[in-house]
């Protein structure tokens, strides 16, 4: 009884955001003159991809574009969400709404291939643990490297991913582990780690170090650590890892990375059973034929992906 | 009819939050029991270190407090400026929220140091800035306190020939203090659900497990277990200093008519 009498607390909040979002739904349905005007294209498009199905590349993008319609959270625009601040290689300078970046570069692709440019992106910026909580959402999809997991994806839905990336380990480039070449010469380290992340967990499960890890809200704060000497290194996907260390902090080096870990693959998170899921997904698969997102890859993130390899045994 | 109230009311509330379009959602993500049953164990570690943080913050910021309400109420004038160093720090440390003084000295002090000896840990950084915060606060409780004894107390101290720190510790002091236990407790519940904050400094304690436990799949039980087991502290808190204060008053009271 006890227990239902703060589930009603905690529920009083959400039934007031599930009335914005009826909200928005009738708002959808009133403006669908707004929504054509702004991408007629789109329009004469769609009839024709759906003529002919088996055609790829700029038809695949009117597949998208025309999923899309009428299924976005405000109608002719799209709402893309990212951490705040996001982060290099993924966003320069904090700026996503250039398109400079690889998920920023992803995300802007994404929407174009869904018939939305210039002013009808719109970017929003929230934390990892807003996004992924059971309600309604604020944005359309959000990236900011989620892992697709399919224990996430009982609470929210997944696009395809659009990035496989490993886990790399980094600290002092003059410290004795900089040559570190199994697991067990990191077991002996305090790692720092951000907090709800993959990496965490490759930390946990499989580094397993002795002493216990510190746990930092983002990878800021445990760059600030190792400044402080308070940890002598740090997890994170590897192109974060190659990052910091060519770019941010001096002395520090790549140690490696962990084996197996390559297998980690990011996904656009969207609320779940989001009628956009097909949409994105569309857009990536004709990204994907028309080997763009490729090319944005090796434009971003070519830079960041070679270290050596430290074997769990 | 509170029974009765109480009844309808929860009926009411039985019957009607399943109903709401997001229950079955938020049932499964925030009260899974099979979830909650795995993480619990999970937390009390974590939690333990909730409260060591708090039993040895909790005894420095009463007298760090005390001791700036001492200072605050310094009536010799050559004084003076141990008066306004004391009203200036309650000010700053008082007009700056808690969790930006813990980033603040939590990670810049140790940064200074660039040792992972004792006095150069995160750890114990965070406590100082959360012991230095709280005895702002808790020092103008104590001022509060002393500021109502009545002056004739004073007075009538004095003139038995008790000296200026006799008078304050035989007869302001403990009158003042019983006055203030309430407001103390309230510092000190808040005390032990902001400890949760040192979290940000890395260490794992119950709010960061739940985190970490929360985002490997997105289920937010972990965050109702760590609810439930600083519910375990605080409510008794409160209850035993509620029974305290009643036992006081009755023999106070007590011995005030004989």
């Amino acid at each position: 009884m006890r227990r239902t009498a703060i589930a009603a607390l905690l529920v009083g909040g959400l039934i007031v955001t599930a009335c914005g979002d009826d909200d928005a739904e009738t708002a959808d349905t009133e403006t669908p003159p707004a929504d054509t005007s702004d991408d007629t294209s789109v329009g004469t498009d769609a009839p024709a991809g759906s003529e002919a199905p088996a055609d790829t590349g700029a038809d695949g993008a009117g597949d998208a574009a025309a999923c899309a319609v009428d299924k976005t959270l405000a109608p002719g625009e799209l709402t893309i969400a990212t951490g705040e601040p996001a982060f290099p290689p993924y966003v320069i300078d904090d700026a996503p709404e250039t398109g400079e970046g690889f998920e920023a570069a992803v995300a802007m692709a994404v929407a174009r291939e869904m018939g939305f440019e210039g002013d009808a992106v719109t970017w929003i910026r929230t934390t990892f643990d807003a996004a992924i909580q059971p309600g309604p959402k604020d944005f359309d999809f959000n990236l900011q490297q989620y892992t697709i997991t399919p224990d996430r994806a009982e609470f929210v839905s997944f696009s395809e991913p659009y990035y496989t990336a490993a886990q790399a380990i980094f600290g002092l480039a003059d410290a004795p582990a900089a040559d570190a070449t199994t697991i067990a010469d990191l077991q002996g380290l305090k790692i720092g780690v951000q907090a709800s992340t993959t990496s965490l967990t490759y930390v946990e499960d499989v580094i397993q170090p002795t002493e216990a890890p510190l746990v930092f809200n983002d990878n800021a704060a445990a760059k600030q650590a190792l400044d402080g000497n308070q940890i002598d290194a740090i997890v994170a996907d590897l192109p974060t890892a190659l990052f910091i260390t060519a770019v941010e902090m001096e002395g520090t080096a790549v140690y490696g990375q962990i084996e197996g870990s390559g297998t980690d693959q990011f996904g656009l998170l969207l609320e779940k059973d989001s009628p956009l899921v097909e949409c994105v997904n569309a857009a990536l698969a004709s990204l994907t034929a028309s080997g763009e997102l490729e090319a944005i890859t090796t434009e971003w993130m070519a830079d960041y992906t070679e270290a050596p390899i430290i074997t769990l045994t | 009819m509170a029974a009765v109230s109480t009844v309808l009311f929860v009926a009411a509330v039985v019957i009607a939050v399943p109903l709401t379009p997001g229950w079955d959602r938020v049932q499964r993500s925030f009260f899974d029991p099979d979830k909650f049953r795995e993480v619990f164990p999970k937390m009390l570690g974590p939690f333990w270190y909730d409260v060591q943080i708090f039993l040895w913050c909790a005894p420095l910021i009463l007298i760090v407090g005390l001791l700036i309400s001492f200072a605050r109420g310094v009536r010799s004038p050559a004084l003076y400026p141990v008066k306004l160093l004391a009203t200036l720090y309650v000010d700053i440390v008082r007009g700056v929220p808690v969790l930006l003084w813990i980033t603040l000295i939590g990670f810049g002090v140790p940064a200074l140091f660039q040792t992972r000896d004792w006095y150069g840990r995160l750890i114990v950084w965070g406590s100082v800035a959360l012991v230095m915060t709280y005895s702002a606060y808790v020092s103008e409780v104590f001022r509060a306190g002393i500021e109502s004894i009545h002056e004739s107390q004073r007075a009538g101290a004095r003139s038995l020939g008790l000296t200026n720190n006799q008078t304050m510790r035989h007869i302001v002091l403990p009158q003042a203090i019983r006055r203030v236990v309430p407001p103390l407790m309230n510092d000190l519940v808040s005390l032990q659900k902001d400890v949760a904050l040192i979290s940000i400094l890395g260490p794992v304690e119950a709010l960061r497990r739940a985190g970490i436990e929360t985002a490997r799949d997105f289920n937010y039980t972990p965050y109702i277990a760590a609810a439930v087991l600083f519910l375990c502290v605080s409510i008794p808190l409160t209850r035993i200093t509620d029974h305290l204060l009643a036992r006081e008053r009755r023999q106070m009271t007590g011995t005030s008519v004989r």
